[in-house]
């Protein structure tokens, strides 16, 4: 079954490649990298510069998103800070791929007293609206990124798991798996080897769209001041902290703001053109979102 | 049907009991001694002892769950560590802000996400179709509280219609409480909305498929009949269900919306009990969001198995 694989992801790149919305998506995407990886270089001006000649200026040349309430570049934390939303999608979302996709296998796979079990959890789970559970995790461990990240991935599971048993449930009855069965293949084999390669379509549209729902997590997680912590820049925590100022200064509430929609919009205009190819069947980004809130 | 209910009726109980060990566990899950840690520069040994015996905190944590979920069930959620007062009677306090908000929110979710939907299904392909796929992903996208912000600039301090925070409680002033809610419940409901508008248009673009529309086009019913009786009737099914759980998950999910807007609803209180480290109102607020959330997904179940009776078998 390796080759399942191989031309999957072939053909969602070609396909991917023919939708004007997914280039659009992908191309911003490849911006964000960039500016996670090199935004410190990038970066006009260091973003604790504290200038106090220069509090809440509009933007200008100089400062093209104007400058906070310290006199630091809006534009220099806004760029540096993609690196925070990179971070916590691919952390956050790593913790709930993992997680979740190994509770499903082993549900789905083995089914039964395990299945039930396993399954009751992921309701419970389900059971609170993300963003309050988020908030009860970071309350108890304290604010900050790991917590942040461990409690976003924690809240995702749920879907991961559920995907993933819907999967397993439709692949095990397969023909293949049935033959590895035969010839002896253990359990674990089976599921490395046949099982999951087949209910990678499915996971990897979920990916993409947990990643867009995992950065707005963190933003509002970070807007009430418990996610990153100053004076590392997130574009929510910005927001948090330019509060105060909106009426004033524009600028500190629209750039971080917009920042964050544009990620989440790219995230969101793949992982829909991904189901699209990959998997028509799957929830739609506001379905995956019901369920997920 | 019996049969039914009775086997979600217990998958409910079952989940619920989950709801409060999870709860329940977060106590525990404080670094250090909460009732310590929630009094911080206040402490003195007295207070300290009263609160922890009035929590239960000393006794072992198997007695100390039986008796959480024995009192909640009495609907004793025990006494805030701040105000001393019950936690219960904190969060019902708050519970008639969020409502309002909440529902006030969906009924302009529903009136922008309504005709949207079905115009966008009636009329696929065509330009509005087009412009109401992207107001739908615009609003899946955009971070509420970046838009409620945008509200508050433009709305409160540009054109200076709108309060840019606060509360005054319905049964007051109506009139104050309109222009209060507007801006949280208008950034709200968009985003609602356009989850909203997705699922009208896909569920209306379903039936519209179906033999059934089509018999009835070649019978020769107008096109409004066909639609109407047909179609709507039909496509707006499942549509209860998505409403249903968008108001429940916005009784526990607005707590950005409300701490932005300064409005004064369970999430607020929990954002507050949250800096204040008052755990057994964040626990309070916390299981009675969830609950809720449980009652609300069941009554739909419920309905939607009575309307749709191949539910029930599945």
């Amino acid at each position: 079954m390796s080759g399942n694989g191989d031309s999957t992801s072939r053909r969602a790149l070609v396909a991917l490649g023919r939708d004007p919305l997914a280039v659009t998506g992908g191309v911003v995407l490849a911006l964000l990298v960039v500016a996670g990886l090199a935004g410190s270089w990038l970066a006009p001006a260091g973003i604790n510069e504290v200038d106090v000649d220069r509090m809440l200026q509009p933007p200008s040349w100089a400062h093209p998103f104007g400058t906070d309430e310290l006199g630091r570049d809006v534009f220099s934390r806004v760029l540096v800070a993609a690196r925070v939303s990179l971070q916590v999608g691919a952390v956050s979302v790593g913790i709930a791929l993992l997680a979740g996709v190994t509770l499903g296998l082993f549900a789905g796979y083995y089914q039964g007293w395990l299945d039930n079990v396993l399954m009751r959890c992921m309701d419970v789970l389900f059971a609170f609206p993300v963003l309050l559970l988020a908030v009860a995790i970071v309350a108890v461990l304290g604010p900050g990124l790991s917590t942040a990240m461990v409690a976003i991935g924690v809240v995702y599971t749920p879907i991961f798991a559920r995907v993933t048993r819907a999967g397993v449930l439709s692949v095990r009855e397969q023909v293949f798996v049935r033959a590895a069965v035969a010839t002896g293949a253990s359990d674990l084999r089976i599921m490395r080897r046949h099982v999951l390669p087949n209910i990678a379509a499915p996971l990897i549209v979920q990916t993409s769209l947990s990643l867009a729902f995992a950065i707005l997590s963190e933003a509002a997680l970070s807007f009430l001041g418990l996610g990153v912590q100053p004076p590392e820049p997130a574009w929510g925590r910005m927001l948090y902290d330019g509060r105060g100022f909106i009426t004033d200064a524009w600028w500190l509430g629209f750039f971080p703001g917009a920042a964050i929609f544009l990620t989440v919009l790219a995230f969101n205009l793949v992982g829909d053109a991904l189901r699209d190819v990959l998997d028509p069947r799957q929830l739609t980004v506001s379905e995956a979102r019901r369920n997920a809130g | 049907m019996t049969r039914f209910v009775l086997r979600r009726l217990l998958q409910s109980g079952i989940v619920l009991l989950g709801v409060t060990l999870v709860v329940f566990l977060l106590l525990q899950l404080v670094p250090g001694d909460p009732v310590r840690v929630a009094l911080g520069t206040r402490f003195d040994p007295e207070t300290y002892e009263a609160l922890r015996s009035r929590a239960g905190l000393d006794q072992p944590l198997p007695v100390q769950y039986a008796s959480y979920v024995g009192q909640a069930l009495t609907g004793d959620l025990g006494v805030s560590f701040r105000s001393g007062r019950p936690v219960t009677a904190i969060v019902l306090e708050r519970l008639p802000a969020t409502l309002s908000l909440a529902i006030t929110a969906v009924v302009f979710a529903l009136l922008v996400a309504f005709p949207l939907g079905v115009l966008s299904a009636l009329r696929s392909g065509s330009v509005f179709d087009h412009a109401a796929r992207v107001f739908s992903q615009f609003g899946v996208s955009v971070p509420d509280f970046w838009m409620g912000i945008m509200g508050i600039l433009l709305f409160a301090g540009v054109l200076g219609w709108f309060p840019p925070s606060g509360y005054v409680a319905l049964t007051e002033d109506p009139v104050g409480w309109a222009s209060h809610v507007f801006l949280p419940a208008v950034t709200v409901g968009l985003v609602t909305a356009s989850i909203l508008t997705r699922f009208i248009r896909s569920s209306v673009l379903e039936v519209l498929a179906e033999d059934y529309v089509r018999t009835a086009e070649a019978k020769g019913l107008p096109t409004r009949v066909v639609v109407v009786r047909h179609v709507l009737r039909n496509a707006l099914i499942p549509v209860v269900t998505v409403v249903a759980v968008q108001l429940a998950s916005l009784l526990g999910g607005v707590i950005v919306i409300e701490v932005l807007f300064a409005w004064p609803g369970v999430g607020r209180l929990t954002y507050d009990a949250v800096q204040a480290r008052d755990y057994p109102v964040l626990q309070g607020a916390i299981l009675l969001v969830a609950a809720l959330f449980l009652l609300v997904n069941l009554l739909v179940d419920l309905l939607y198995a009575r309307l749709d009776p191949r539910i029930r078998v599945r």
